[in-house]
């Protein structure tokens, strides 16, 4: 099943500020909600975001039930070097989800 | 859970009161709901004893919204974003959904741009605030208030 | 954009209109050799509803990479390509590459079924298939599977123009249609021609009456913070006019979804839609 969605640019120039958006699958269930018989639905969320460029951590997110399902989270960083970008989504009931993107950086 | 003696609850206490010497246990479920007050209480738990200067911050969101279930949200901060001076965290909180959070993220030099967005759910019309704490260890914010309709066209009418 | 109309107030409004039209004499005549026609949409006025939305949520449709509906279209492709059934096959085994064999299939339905002697929609028609090529059992209306299917479809139309329906036997099933979208229905006792033909620009509880055009179906609904289709939304339009609604994948669903096409004719298909 598709899980996470990445937009970073492909090329950047040395010291260019880029935009990088994030999009990752999740129902994000607030804990606040009853069934129809009125039983409490358990919270079920994503709580955590790391993006690292070439391991070094450039953003980190605690994530709380008021943000929507399926989060989308942008950021910006500096384009430093050509490398990866990892992405790393922590949660409840053990959710980890990772992903990464490489990015060519020119002088 | 027995009631503290909040306004307006004192005929309820006499009730439970009454009921305990019977022997009966009752007990009051809190529906849970943020307030201003656990607003201001969940900054403080960010920012400590430090003021909070309004200013530096820019809340980009739709005064009247789509729909409160998914609405865009950024946040920006006036910042050189350089090793000396940038932007460490930016936080987001509310007044009327269940929690006073919404996201704490934390940048720093690296984002060159101290800029966030994500999408997020607002249970009623409500304030929101966005904290930023800067390298410095000061603290500014900026507040908007947010209209919020339920849709017309709905899933149940329950 | 007008003040917010409340459904009573529309009413009494299209109420006292009738009535002045029939204390007329010469206006009676003429009321009752137009009452089977609504007043439609002038085609060149017809847009969608993606021209009410907000800039971020225009944002979130333009960009595939911000629209969680694509997490839908990788399903369905996914889907696509496996093998079930008792005949074990793929929807790729008989009808292969769909970017090349689905190329404006979503664009013309609704279409006419001869062997079931009615039109259906494309959840029906991938029913069909998974029953008569695959032997597969039905997917269930709103489940993932279904919408990752049809949002895979529609998207292999997305750009093109929702087709004309030319075949004959389509005519009585779009007057069907017609006729269900312009009747009163439910405790407000108001049809969906009002708000839609007749209120469309103006506002309701702070949201744009669009057109309602089909043009994004499924779409991802903000509402639902997930996909859905088009009867779904429909369903959602009904519960709103305190109506009853019909099972999914009711004739009158089907009725309904071709008219809306017919009534689209010719504009752009966007799946997947974003929408409030």
């Amino acid at each position: 099943m598709a899980r996470a969605l990445i937009n970073v640019p492909q090329k950047a120039t040395r010291g260019q500020v880029i935009e990088i958006k994030t999009l990752i699958s999740h129902i994000m269930e607030t804990g606040f909600r009853h069934d129809n018989v009125g039983k409490p639905i358990p919270r079920n969320i994503i709580t955590g975001f790391v993006a690292r460029y070439n391991g070094e951590e450039i953003f980190r997110a605690d994530l709380f039930p008021a943000i929507a399902a399926n989060p989308f989270v942008s950021f910006h960083t500096v384009a430093t070097e050509s490398g990866t970008i990892d992405f790393e989504w922590t949660g409840d009931n053990g959710f980890h989800e990772t992903g990464s993107a490489k990015i060519t950086v020119e002088s | 859970m027995m009631d503290q003696g909040t306004k307006g609850t004192s005929r309820r206490e006499v009730l439970l009161g009454g009921m305990a010497g019977v022997g009966a246990a009752l007990i009051r479920i809190e529906p849970a709901a943020a307030t201003p007050e656990s607003m201001k209480k969940a900054i403080r738990q960010v920012v400590g004893e430090s003021p909070v200067r309004k200013g530096k911050v820019t809340i980009d969101v739709p005064t009247l919204v789509e729909n409160g279930n998914t609405v865009a949200l950024a946040i920006e901060v006036e910042s050189p974003m350089t090793k000396d001076d940038h932007v460490k965290a930016i936080h987001v909180f509310n007044e009327r959904n269940p929690l006073p959070n919404v996201i704490s993220t934390r940048i720093g030099p690296r984002a060159g741009r101290a800029r966030i967005s994500t999408r997020f759910r607002l249970a009623d019309t409500q304030t929101i605030v966005a904290v930023a704490e800067l390298s410095d260890g000061s603290f500014w914010s900026a507040s908007a208030d947010v209209i919020v309709t339920l849709a017309a066209c709905l899933e149940s009418l329950d | 954009m007008g003040k917010a109309k409340r459904a009573h107030h529309l009413t009494s409004t299209w109420a006292r209109r009738a009535l002045r039209a029939f204390a007329h004499p010469t206006l009676l005549l003429l009321a009752l050799c137009n009452f089977a026609l609504a007043t439609e949409i002038p085609l060149d006025q017809r847009r969608s509803g993606y021209e009410d939305l907000g800039r971020d949520t225009k944002a979130m449709q333009d960009d595939d990479t911000a629209n969680p509906a694509t997490f839908g279209v990788l399903d369905g492709e996914a889907i696509w390509n496996s093998k079930v059934g008792s005949a074990n096959k793929s929807c790729a085994d008989c009808h292969g590459d769909a970017a090349r064999s689905m190329k404006g299939v979503a664009a013309r339905y609704p279409a006419f079924d001869a062997r079931e002697g009615r039109p259906v929609d494309l959840e029906q028609r991938i029913n069909l298939e998974r029953r008569d090529r695959q032997g597969a059992p039905p997917l269930k209306y709103e489940s993932h599977e279904l919408l990752a299917l049809t949002v895979y479809l529609g998207r292999q139309s997305r750009g093109m123009p929702i087709a004309e329906a030319t075949d004959p036997r389509l005519a009585p099933f779009i007057a069907q249609g017609r006729a269900l979208f312009e009747q009163r229905q439910g405790q407000i006792n108001m049809s969906c021609a009002q708000c839609h033909d007749d209120s469309w620009g103006k506002k309701l509880a702070g949201n744009v009456v669009p057109q309602a055009h089909p043009t994004g179906y499924p779409i991802y609904r903000l509402e639902w913070q997930g996909l859905g289709s088009l009867q779904r939304r429909l369903r959602n339009c009904i519960v709103g006019m305190r109506a009853e609604g019909y099972e999914f994948g009711a004739p009158d669903y089907v009725a309904l979804e071709l008219f809306l096409m017919q009534r689209a004719r010719g504009m752009t298909i966007e799946t997947p839609g974003v929408r409030p």
